[in-house]
């Protein structure tokens, strides 16, 4: 049985679902990468992204359009983004806690509104695959890589974006600027509250965006707290990938190939206690923030609220 | 606390007005919350009290619910005191429960108030086991505690759903074809006792007692003392001495512990077994994060968690009679609760606004060193070290 996961097709549906379910992964990820580099840890992505999910899904339901879900799930993320950049920068709030408040909040909302609205857990029709032309149909990779559906090209072309933002513009040099020495930043005009309240809305609005890429693309249902701590994996991966793009985006294909591997050897049947498989990643995780937390520096203001020495 | 000035009582006032104030904010959110679902928020709310308060039965059951919370906040308010922020609540109930049921299952020949007595020690155990590994991650590996303990969460979940599917399975359900993940239910001699004819079982009376013993550590030792200044200032406590690290991990070992019993008071006291559809909350009814939200809405004051913990708990027992009278669910709580977090820790502000004036004005009269003084004035004592 063990023999049946190395033929190629299977290999194939491991690597190319697990290219798949990497979406939410990055775009949570990705969105969280921001906040932090400017000095917010937003620990309220789970429960942004179940609003979202549950937002896409709504629209999608009753409208039949897909992209009015995605830019339904946007607002719904970009709100909340905007409520917790008044807490975290006007009211100074401990990020950490209240992030909790944010997630139970939205795991909380997002329940209540599926068992009022809808009731019954019901499928759409969700974004689907799209070849891209030559390219899907190059041996083994075209299938792997080039048959995805939209959402997931988007968030694997995040990545560059992100790196390019973050690296290259005078925004980014401002989002690092603010994460890594706030009162310099200030001193030289850039305004920290601005800056924050960019990153936490973007960082939401992405998040919004993981939670219909889940909703509306890659399992087309919408079920209570459906992101079962997805969304707190993101926030991990973004320590993971030591705040780059790129090492998140490492990090989010390390966790969704091993989902993808489990859900497989579920499928086949194969008698390998898949809970264990399940909690690699995890151990993973942690080795990697102890191995790596020595070489690579948190942005210095990192859950600082900043205020202005009076 | 002898010498109370007026600002003292004045200010302990506002420290219990912020908390309500916040509550009925978040009430009010959902009164909002409800009328938008053309709900009769009165009515709900109505029902929500009657649920939770109404008989008493009802109120049995909100102590049930309330013991967990209780449990869980005690720890919250040890490791939030020392500005240790455990997330991992709901890991260290499940490991700690797992820990209580192995217990429970194999030493059958055995009395059983022993075996409920070594439940819970095994129980205290594997939470502080579960909490203790992430306090050893951030004090001598600088990681950050709030991933360690959401990564340790998802751990147990899986380690829960292998045990109760393989190794600890009830035999009966290994027969069967269905072979839900449960263990074997625990013999009757195991059970903890019922208070009065309800459901209410001696866990409730556990918790209380223990949530005086843990205002003696906090306050009354000098190991509670020095918790509370590594929380406060970690370079003034190093500077007088005090093994920063080693309290780092104790506040995560202690706050885990609690957690972990909050897991067997679960299994020996409700469920008598352990049963998971493989998320956490199927298992602890999100009792690790709600415990949060009871701790500080008591101010990380055991006592304060006490009367927050039977808040929260009959809100949650509540939510069930909402949900049957006026078909509003209950996860509506759920999002109340997020709520209150928001709001509690949003009104920090105007606690601190307030303390800086206050030492900015005791600092005319003297230089008084603010580093040393506790519990950032929760209690005024600024004012007790700077006068």
């Amino acid at each position: 049985m063990i023999s049946e996961l190395f033929s190629m097709t299977v290999l194939i549906g491991i690597l190319a679902s697990g290219i798949r379910l990497a979406t939410p992964y990055l775009y949570a990820g990705i969105g969280e990468t921001f906040g932090q580099r400017s000095g917010v840890l937003n620990l309220g992505v789970e429960g942004q992204m179940l609003l979202g999910a549950f937002a896409a899904f709504y629209i999608a339901l009753t409208t039949g359009n897909l992209w009015l879900g995605v830019l339904g799930a946007m607002a719904v993320g970009a709100a909340m983004g905007l409520v917790m950049a008044y807490v975290t920068v006007n009211l100074q709030a401990e990020q950490g806690i209240s992030g909790i408040g944010f997630y139970l909040f939205g795991l909380g909302l997002s329940d209540l509104l599926f068992q009022k609205l809808m009731g019954t857990v019901e499928t759409v029709k969700g974004f689907s695959e799209i070849d891209l032309p030559l390219l899907s149909d190059l041996p083994v990779l075209g299938v792997i890589l080039f048959s995805q559906n939209v959402l997931v090209y988007i968030a694997f072309a995040l990545v560059p974006i992100a790196w390019f933002v973050l690296n290259k513009t005078t925004l980014g040099l401002k989002i690092r600027a603010v994460g890594e020495n706030p009162d310099a930043a200030d001193s030289l005009g850039v305004s920290v509250a601005r800056v924050r309240y960019f990153t936490i809305i973007l960082g939401g609005t992405l998040s919004g965006v993981a939670g219909a890429s889940l909703s509306i693309a890659l399992l087309n249902v919408f079920q209570q707290n459906m992101t079962s701590g997805l969304g707190f994996i993101a926030v991990a991966l973004v320590y993971f990938g030591a705040w780059r793009p790129w090492g998140v985006m490492g990090g989010a294909l390390l966790f969704s190939l091993v989902n993808s591997l489990q859900l497989w050897i579920q499928v086949l049947g194969i008698p390998i206690p898949s809970d264990i498989a399940v909690m690699l990643p995890y151990i993973l995780t942690i080795l990697v923030l102890v191995a790596t937390v020595s070489r690579v520096r948190a942005p210095s203001a990192l859950t600082r609220p900043f205020a202005r020495a009076e | 606390m002898a010498n109370s000035s007026p600002e003292k009582w004045y200010s302990k006032y506002i420290d219990v007005a912020l908390p309500i104030t916040a509550g009925l904010a978040a009430l009010l959110i959902g009164a909002v919350m409800l009328a938008v679902l053309r709900v009769n928020p009165l009515e709900a709310y109505a029902a929500l009290w009657d649920g939770a308060f109404g008989s008493k039965n009802a109120l049995a059951e909100t102590l049930v619910k309330a013991t967990p919370l209780l449990l869980v906040g005690l720890g919250i308010s040890i490791s939030f005191r020392g500005d240790v922020i455990n997330i991992g609540g709901e890991g260290q109930m499940i490991v700690g429960a797992l820990m209580g049921t192995l217990v429970g299952l194999h030493m059958v020949d055995w009395p059983g108030w022993a075996v409920i007595v070594l439940a819970m020690l095994a129980g205290f155990t594997g939470g502080a086991i579960w909490g203790g590994i992430p306090g050893v991650l951030k004090a001598y590996f600088n990681v950050n505690e709030i991933l360690s303990t959401v990564m340790m969460n998802a751990i147990a979940v899986q380690l829960m759903n292998f045990l109760l599917r393989g190794p600890m399975i009830d035999p009966a359900q290994a027969e069967l074809a269905s072979k839900i993940p449960q263990t074997a239910r625990l013999s009757e001699a195991l059970r903890l006792p019922r208070l009065v004819p309800t459901r209410l079982h001696l866990g409730a009376l556990i918790a209380v007692i223990l949530a005086f013993l843990v205002y003696i550590l906090l306050w009354r030792t000098t190991t509670g003392y020095r918790i509370r200044a590594v929380g406060q200032n970690p370079d003034a406590s190093k500077y007088a001495g005090i093994k920063v690290k080693r309290y780092i991990v104790l506040a995560l070992v202690l706050s885990g512990a609690f957690a972990g019993l909050a897991g067997v008071t679960q299994v020996y006291g409700v469920n008598y077994r352990m049963i998971t559809d493989g998320s956490a909350s199927g298992f602890t009814g999100s009792a690790g994060f709600n415990g949060i939200v009871a701790a500080l809405f008591g101010q990380l004051h055991p006592i304060g968690t006490i009367p927050a913990s039977i808040l929260f708990g009959g809100l949650l027992v509540g939510a069930n009679k909402m949900q049957r009278v006026v078909q509003v669910p209950s996860a509506l709580i759920t999002a109340l609760n997020g709520l209150v977090v928001v709001f509690v820790v949003s009104s920090e502000i105007w606690r601190k606004r307030r303390q800086r004036r206050r030492l900015a004005a005791a600092g005319e009269d003297e230089a008084g060193p603010p580093q040393d003084a506790d519990e950032q004035g929760k209690n005024g004592s600024q004012t007790e070290v700077a006068v």
